[in-house]
């Protein structure tokens, strides 16, 4: 790794490529970068159960630096993690370098070799990505080659192991990865073609793992475990005027792992998407399901370890503090079938309802059980496990999710926002907390107020209120945040379990912040309780502890 | 010994290069499924407004609805074009299309769902907003919204015109 560094710092800078021909003879290239530190301090806080670590302090840092010349581009990121903050996973430990590529790219032919992310389709047969402020990183370290013979038809073929783990440096898991990818765009093909209104596009991937396996023992049976294990998929994307499909399929051959048990029954998987969408109007449906398909480059691993597949959750991810953090919902990976259905419009201007600027209105109904099985007997069981009998709903609810959003700009310097929701959740099949096993039935309303006070000065409002009889009862939440364009701002959150049915619970998470940015460098100074609880970035969550204390942020990019 | 080595080098080179940062090319699909290389789309001799953001962002909703109001002037005036690039992952990106519409923006909107472009522009979180000169160089960038940044931006756009 020293030596690739030493590489591509010494060498790279100095090479000509022959197709720079066109640029100056100063062209050395050039360099970007970011970085991002987030420290924290701990105070004990035994009403909440905010703990102190022995180090006193958490540190979570990393740095990325690009170079790029012409078609030639090189980047690392340095890590540090000292000690990871409280509910960091402990897959992030140390401090060193994390990830390290180089890659040629052109119109035709893209290589790239160290580490990469990238996706097929939608994601449901491969997807390597990155969410660093959750500690989910599951880049692949190998070769990727991207081929793209005519515009219209992109090839990519991969050869690699997957990240795995961090302490004081990169650790990939144990299984190699082989795949293959190809998507024609058909109206490509033709010239004449490519104008139309419908717009094809076909897709297919090939995703195999290659683990060292010996038997296992099941009951009085003796298995042979597959040391490959392939999946596959094939998906369509179609757009007509205002309409769009988008449809994938994915199956995968037995694969016994931790997450099924070690059963040799087949997986399967789909998504199918249909949307239509005109001025001030749009609709969406989705509909999912999911049966066996957790795939792991190691089979023994389990929850955000090492995925090579992403099920994406059929809810959609929330905005406000109460509706997406107490119970946020997850795809129950053994197998769940769900739809979402959503309405968007916007009441036009100039109408009763619409008024001087128009109102917008959004409906979103989304529901998930898991599969319709029945289990099998004797060997069978033991082998396959069970059965799924339709494509329809079980009869274990997972979750339910009505909401409704309304918005409306009442002048040049007055907006508004209601939201409302209802939730079934059940914190069985995903547990968001060990407060309470069963369904959460809770109503949510939020109110939001933009004032904006003169050019630059602005004040952001949000009352929020939960209400439920389940689990940590009901909970409010007000948060000001004062903006003074374009350097500044200053918030307070106040989060109240004022309905919690221990009375010594019954707590307010007081949380302020204050915030300079400077183009693309920003610090933040927080202080004050975040209650434990799940803390979610773009749709994926993770549990974090209660904690107590300061909290200082800097991000920079350049 | 070796590390010092390294962070030596490294700060040696990065004191040698440009630092002036243009806007990479990677393929992404539009919402309407072409496929568009981000390369082309800058230093065509105007101003482009890049700005990244997500549906479950509420002041990436805020800035480019905002912008909306100035966008047919910032046209006008300085030739400047939107570019919101949602980075949006398989859960809500089928959200995008419906949402634009429903709010009526007429920005070209990019799919960037595995953040292939805004690693490559090395964007740390939602909003992050560039501004691209008429060469294709980024000459202001903003990594938050607040009511107000307009301005700053339509300053920004001003003194591109000197």
């Amino acid at each position: 790794m020293k030596r690739l560094a030493f590489i591509l710092g010494v060498v790279v800078p100095f090479l000509s490529f022959g197709q720079q021909s066109d640029s100056t003879k100063t062209d050395i290239g050039s360099i970007t970068g970011n970085f991002s530190i987030i420290w924290q301090s701990y105070s004990e806080d035994s009403l909440i159960g905010a703990q102190v670590p022995p180090e006193k302090t958490g540190f979570n840092a990393w740095g990325n630096l690009i170079y790029t010349k012409g078609k030639f581009s090189a980047g690392m990121r340095y890590e540090s993690y000292l000690n990871p903050l409280l509910g960091y996973p402990g897959r992030f430990k140390g401090t060193g370098i994390g990830y390290r590529f180089a890659r040629y790219s052109d119109k035709q032919f893209d290589i790239t070799i160290g580490n990469f992310y990238d996706q097929f389709g939608s994601g449901l047969i491969f997807r390597s990505f990155e969410e660093r402020y959750l500690g989910i990183d599951n880049a692949i370290d190998g070769f990727r080659v991207v081929l793209t013979p005519i515009d219209a038809v992109r090839i990519k073929g991969i050869y690699g192991k997957q990240r795995l783990d961090f302490d004081d440096g990169l650790i990939n898991g144990d299984g190699i990865l082989r795949a293959v990818d190809a998507e024609i765009n058909l109206n490509g093909l033709k010239e004449k073609w490519g104008e139309k209104d419908l717009q094809v596009t076909l897709g297919g991937s090939f995703v195999s793992r290659y683990q060292a396996a010996s038997q296992i023992e099941k009951d009085t049976l003796v298995l042979e475990v597959p040391n490959n294990v392939g999946s596959y998929a094939a998906r369509l994307n179609v757009f007509y005027k205002g309409w769009t499909f988008l449809g994938e399929y994915v199956g995968k051959i037995n694969d016994p792992n931790a997450d099924n048990g070690y059963i040799y029954k087949p997986g399967q998987g789909f998504i199918a998407n249909i949307a239509y969408t005109q001025k001030g109007f749009g609709f969406n449906l989705q509909g999912k399901l999911v049966d066996n398909l957790s795939f792991r480059s190691d089979r023994n691993l389990l929850l955000f370890d090492a995925p090579v597949n992403f099920m994406p959750s059929i809810t959609k991810v929330h905005t406000y503090n109460l509706a997406a953090t107490l119970y946020p919902y997850a795809t129950v990976i053994d197998g769940e079938v769900g739809f979402n259905a959503e309405m968007f419009y916007k009441i036009p201007k100039d109408t009763p309802l619409g008024g001087k600027y128009g109102t917008n209105l959004t409906v979103n109904f989304a529901a998930a059980n898991n599969i319709d099985t029945t289990g099998l007997s004797g060997i069978d069981r033991i082998i396959d496990g069970y059965q799924r009998n339709s494509f329809g709903f079980g009869d274990s609810k997972f979750v339910r999710d009505f909401n409704v959003e309304v918005s409306k700009k009442f002048s040049k310097n007055f907006k508004a926002k209601y939201t409302y929701y209802y939730l079934e959740f059940n914190t069985l099949t995903t547990p968001v907390t060990t407060d309470f096993k069963g369904i959460v039935y809770a109503d949510i309303h939020v109110l939001e107020f933009a004032n904006k006070l003169s050019t630059h000065h602005s004040l952001r409002t949000e009352l929020q209120a939960l209400t439920t009889k389940q689990d940590k009862g009901d909970w409010a939440t007000v948060l000001v945040e004062y903006s003074y364009s374009p350097h500044w701002f200053v918030s307070v959150m106040d989060q109240y379990n004022y309905g919690n049915p221990i009375n010594d619970r019954r707590v307010h998470y007081l949380f302020g912040t204050l915030g300079y940015i400077n183009g693309a460098n920003r610090i933040a100074i927080g202080y004050g309780k975040r209650r434990e609880g799940i803390f979610c970035v773009g749709g994926v969550c993770r549990a974090v502890p209660a904690s107590n204390g300061f909290e200082i942020t800097i991000t920079s990019s350049f | 010994m070796k590390k010092h080595f390294i962070l030596t080098l490294s700060l040696a080179i990065v004191s040698l290069v440009a630092f002036a940062q243009g806007v990479p090319s990677v393929k992404l699909k539009s919402t309407e499924g072409k496929t568009v290389d981000t390369a082309t789309l800058v230093g065509k001799g105007k101003p482009v407004i890049i700005s990244f953001w997500a549906t479950w962002c509420s002041p990436c909703k805020r800035e480019l609805n905002n912008y909306l109001e100035h966008a047919e002037d910032w046209k006008d005036e300085f030739g400047a074009e939107i570019i919101a690039v949602s980075i949006d992952d398989q859960r809500t990106v089928t959200r995008v299309a419906p949402y634009v519409n429903s709010v009526e923006w007429e920005y070209l909107v990019l799919l960037d769902s595995n953040k292939d472009l805004a690693r490559a522009m090395q964007v740390i979180n939602v909003p992050h907003t560039f501004l691209v000169d008429a060469s294709g160089k980024i000459v202001w960038q903003n990594n938050n919204y607040s009511d107000g940044d307009e301005e700053e931006l339509y300053d920004q756009l001003k003194k591109l015109k000197k």
